[in-house]
């Protein structure tokens, strides 16, 4: 990206805010593909660990610190992001460095999630710069923490639209030993997610669950130590024995594919993400329509569909739950990346955004229609 | 600990207040009877206490809303309450504030196995979730020592964890959505069973925020399968450093046990005392408690215990069966009730690094030394969370006194070593006045942002969390 700028620590990213007269596209590596208009600056300066304490399960990073250089530091003591993060490039057809601080700004989290929950749920504090260019930090670095008002959770997630996270703290987990896959043959959408749910309600510990609609292959993956997994395993396909019988692969699998949804890479049409309960997935489906990747146990569903498709008209009540990833400008400018919300929540969203950001600086119209 | 004068117009007007609050609610739902609501007077934190305007105990969210927008014409302060438990003053009321109790919305609303949630009115008590659902093999995880009595309610303000938060989080971490009414009569909804939040996550912020942002009235919990067994092993050390080494050597192995709990020799001593649990005599006790199925017990237990002989423990005890693990926790969960055998006690909640735990616990021994009085620490240690009860004698003049010092030093030092304040029981008015120590004038003012959005006229809750002096010009202006 041209004049892009990269204030080289927190200091001059506060300065930098204050300073501002316009607009600011906030971004890490920029590899989610969106463009909001204004200037664009990069945390990508603010990198580096800043603390790895593996007997704590600790992890303090600046935002700009990328992800590959996270994940292989953690890698190095035997631990990882447990919440699995993905890496859009593939489906997106982009380039960059993805950050840490972008994942958690995203709140973005992969098939790990039935298990060991969103990028949210492991952040333990985390410093940010407001919109009048001042520094906040919230929550700490340890495990437990009810000091205050929850900030750090409500920064992640916000896409950058009520200030400019520059350093989190994590919980990481330990990698496990073993990994093992069992994959069920020939369900449609709603059966398979009855699996899925049967499978999540068992006491195995499954961390991951997912269905390939247009293959018809449905997946089970468990992680831990190796006696363990086999063990569950075993016990698990015995459960689910009326979805047929259980191909077992051992290893990592199919996951990474997965998690980065890389069978939509390079396929055309628009990339939609669509978050409703489980036992509800396979009508929302049945109104999609579209090729249909489906992910956290039912919970979660992508679906490729023709260009310019309004995916939110055909969902009906669905439609609330839907997200687009991946379209031209124009589609994203008529539809929007985010569905509307209640006018209650709508309000006390708006609210807070004037009160973080007061000028309106931080990536104006992303998350909100802008005021007329 | 001062709170704010009660506003004399709001004292004048209490006969129309209550007239106007009956016409809202049914019969009974308005208690202003000086002797009935001497209840209400106080939370857990028993050494403040003052009665209230009135209580209400609606049955309902349109209730609840019905109360709010009433009481926000009035311009009434308003102190929501759960089971009143709370151990930090989040439900003590002021002379001039409605008490507003959830204890009457106790009902189930919607279980679903298949998306593993249970959505209830949030008077239930946390351990009624988790029996409703327990024949069908599911709990709610969060389990605060509380669970008999506290209500989701406040579990939700406070973001209570429990035992087992090592491996299954806190509340935050098993809460998918609320029902909540602002100040103004509003009901919103956040988050749901679908548990992510395509928009601003607000749920986030409403978890943990003490009763400032509006009155919860419904809530959609995560439920999870209940593991097949569960089982503990005790191993004793002769340093507080040696356990708190094995402690991090355990992590680092790659092993998460639901829970980690320590207990410090005054500790030990004193449950030995009262519940003959049979600990060895040692300055350090671990109990490390693993789940799964009887393989996978015996595999973790004896990775664990593995781990644990390096470092030359005095004992390790595992339990074979089911009455040797109820031995083993029997004087830890008595840990309190032998507690108060001996004397009054404060019990804090910072939480500090777990690598930070030798020299904190020295610490605050020079520090109780310095102040004449004992402390006995028990605490999870998995997670950092301190539990050190201080230890007077309530009828000597200063003795609450010496301690509440005594207290705020200590975690003053939690602070100092990277720690917090409260791990679990919240600020309230307990530890309002040292916000100051733990965050910056600017990092209190991010907090009270959110709350001017939720309640502009700060109307709930107002005279906690944040430091009086802090808070003050919101206050007045409103
Ligand atoms: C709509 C959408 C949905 C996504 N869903 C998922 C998902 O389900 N699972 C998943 O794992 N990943 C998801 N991601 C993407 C994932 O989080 C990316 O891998 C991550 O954004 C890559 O980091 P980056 O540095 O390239 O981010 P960028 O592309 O630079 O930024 C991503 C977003 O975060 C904001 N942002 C970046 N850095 C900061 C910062 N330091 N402070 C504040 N805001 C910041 C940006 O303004 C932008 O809105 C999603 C991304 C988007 C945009
Ligand atoms: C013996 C004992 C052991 C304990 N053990 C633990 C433990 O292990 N872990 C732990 O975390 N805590 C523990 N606690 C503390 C306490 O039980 C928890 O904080 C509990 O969640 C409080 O619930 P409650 O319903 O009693 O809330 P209350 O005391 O009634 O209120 C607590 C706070 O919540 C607010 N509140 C109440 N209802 C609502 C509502 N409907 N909407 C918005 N705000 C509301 C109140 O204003 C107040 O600020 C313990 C307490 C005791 C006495």
């Amino acid at each position: 990206m041209n004049g892009v700028l990269t204030p080289r620590d927190e200091g001059e990213l506060a300065a930098l805010v204050r300073e501002a007269r316009g607009p600011l596209a906030l971004g890490g590596g920029f590899t989610r593909g969106l463009t909001p208009e204004g200037t664009p600056v990069s945390t990508a300066g603010l990198s580096g660990i800043v603390l790895h304490e593996p007997g704590a399960l600790t992890l303090v990073a600046r935002a700009g610190t990328p992800v590959a250089e996270v994940e292989r530091v953690l890698a190095g003591a035997g631990q990882r992001l447990a919440f699995e993060p993905m890496d859009l490039r593939p489906l997106l057809g982009t380039e960059g460095e993805p950050t840490l601080g972008g994942v958690i700004a995203t709140n973005g989290s992969g098939p790990r999630r039935v298990q060991a929950g969103a990028a949210r749920d492991v952040v333990l504090g985390l410093r940010f710069v407001d919109g009048t260019g001042t520094v906040v930090s919230n929550g700490g670095r340890v495990m437990k923490n009810v000091t205050g008002l929850d900030l750090a959770r409500l920064l992640a997630g916000s896409h950058g639209t009520l200030g400019v996270i520059t350093e989190v703290a994590l919980k990481v987990l330990p990698a496990p030993e073993a990994t093992l896959t069992l994959a069920f043959g020939g369900h449609d959408p709603a059966k398979a997610v009855a699996c899925l749910s049967a499978a999540l309600g068992s006491p195995f510990e499954v961390a991951g669950a997912a269905h390939d609609a247009e293959a018809g292959v449905t997946r089970l993956r468990l992680e831990g130590f190796a006696q363990a997994v086999a063990v569950r395993a075993e016990r698990l396909a015995k459960l689910l024995k009326a979805w047929g019988a259980a191909e077992v692969l051992e290893g990592p699998g199919p996951w990474a594919a997965i998690r980065d949804v890389t069978d939509f890479a390079g396929r055309a049409g628009d990339v939609w993400r669509l978050s409703v309960r489980p036992s509800a997935m396979g009508q929302a489906l049945a109104l999609a329509g579209g090729a249909q990747r489906i992910d956290w146990g039912g919970g979660r569903a992508w679906v490729l569909v023709p260009e310019g498709t309004d995916l939110r008209g055909r969902l009906g009540a669905f439609g609330a739950r839907a997200v687009l990833v991946r379209a031209a400008p124009e589609t994203r400018a008529a539809l929007g990346t985010f569905p509307p919300e209640t006018p209650a929540v709508a309000m006390l969203s708006h609210r807070l955004r004037q009160r973080f950001d007061p000028r309106g600086l931080f990536n104006p119209g992303l998350m909100e229609a802008r005021a007329a | 600990m001062d709170m704010p004068a009660p506003s004399p117009a709001i004292l004048a007007r209490k006969g129309a207040i209550v007239d106007r609050l009956r016409l809202v609610l049914p019969p009974g739902g308005v208690i202003d009877d000086p002797a009935e609501t001497r209840a209400y007077e106080c939370d857990a934190l028993t050494a403040y206490r003052c009665p209230p305007l009135c209580v209400v105990l609606p049955t309902s969210t349109a209730e609840v809303s019905a109360v709010l927008r009433l009481c926000h014409e009035e311009g009434v302060p308003v102190v929501p309450r759960g089971a009143g438990t709370s151990l930090a003053g989040g439900s003590l009321p002021t002379e001039d504030a409605v008490v507003l109790g959830v204890a009457r919305m106790t009902e189930v609303l919607e279980t679903s196995f298949e998306d593993r949630f249970i959505r209830v009115q949030t008077g239930r008590t946390n351990l009624s979730v988790s029996m409703e659902v327990e024949a069908d093999g599911f709990f709610y995880a969060p389990d605060p020592s509380s669970q008999l009595a506290c209500a989701i309610a406040g579990n939700i303000a406070m973001n209570s964890g429990g035992a087992h938060c090592l491996k299954y989080g806190v509340t935050t971490n098993n809460l998918l959505g609320v029902t909540m009414v602002l100040m103004d009569g509003t009901v919103v909804e956040l988050g749901g069973p679908e548990g992510e939040a395509l928009g601003l996550d607000l749920l986030a912020v409403v978890c943990g925020s003490e009763g400032q942002l509006g009155v919860v009235t419904e809530a959609t919990l995560r439920i999870l399968p209940r593991p097949e067994g569960a089982r503990p092993v005790m191993i004793a050390f002769d340093r507080n450093e040696t356990a708190g080494e094995c402690v991090s050597a355990v992590i680092r192995a790659g092993l998460v046990p639901v829970a980690i709990e320590f207990m410090d020799r005054p500790c030990i001593v004193a449950c030995e005392a009262f519940a003959k649990a049979g600990y060895p005599d040692c300055e350090a006790l671990l109990i490390v408690e693993v789940e799964g199925s009887e393989a996978e017990i015996a595999d973790q237990l004896q990775r664990i215990t593995a781990i644990a002989r390096t470092f030359q423990p005095l004992e390790i005890r595992e339990a074979r069966d089911s009455a040797e693990a109820a031995r083993i926790w029997l004087g830890r969960k008595s840990a309190f009730g032998a507690m108060g055998q001996m004397a009054d006690y404060i019990c804090l909640d910072g939480t500090i690094p777990v690598s930070a735990l030798a020299p904190v616990l020295t610490r605050i021994e020079e520090l109780a030394d310095g102040y004449g009085l004992k402390v006995a620490n028990v605490f999870h240690a998995g997670d950092g969370n301190m539990h050190p009860l201080i230890l007077f004698d309530a009828n000597s003049a200063d003795g609450l006194h010496k301690a509440e010092s005594l207290g705020a030093d200590i975690l003053r030092l939690c602070v100092e070593m990277g720690g917090c304040l409260t791990g679990e029981h919240g600020v309230g008015v307990e530890k309002r006045d040292l916000m100051t120590d733990q965050y910056r004038p600017e990092d209190l003012e991010a907090q009270m942002r959110v709350k001017d959005a939720f309640d502009p006229e700060w109307l709930l809750n107002p005279a906690k969390v944040f430091p009086l002096q802090v808070s003050e010009s919101r206050r007045r202006a409103a």
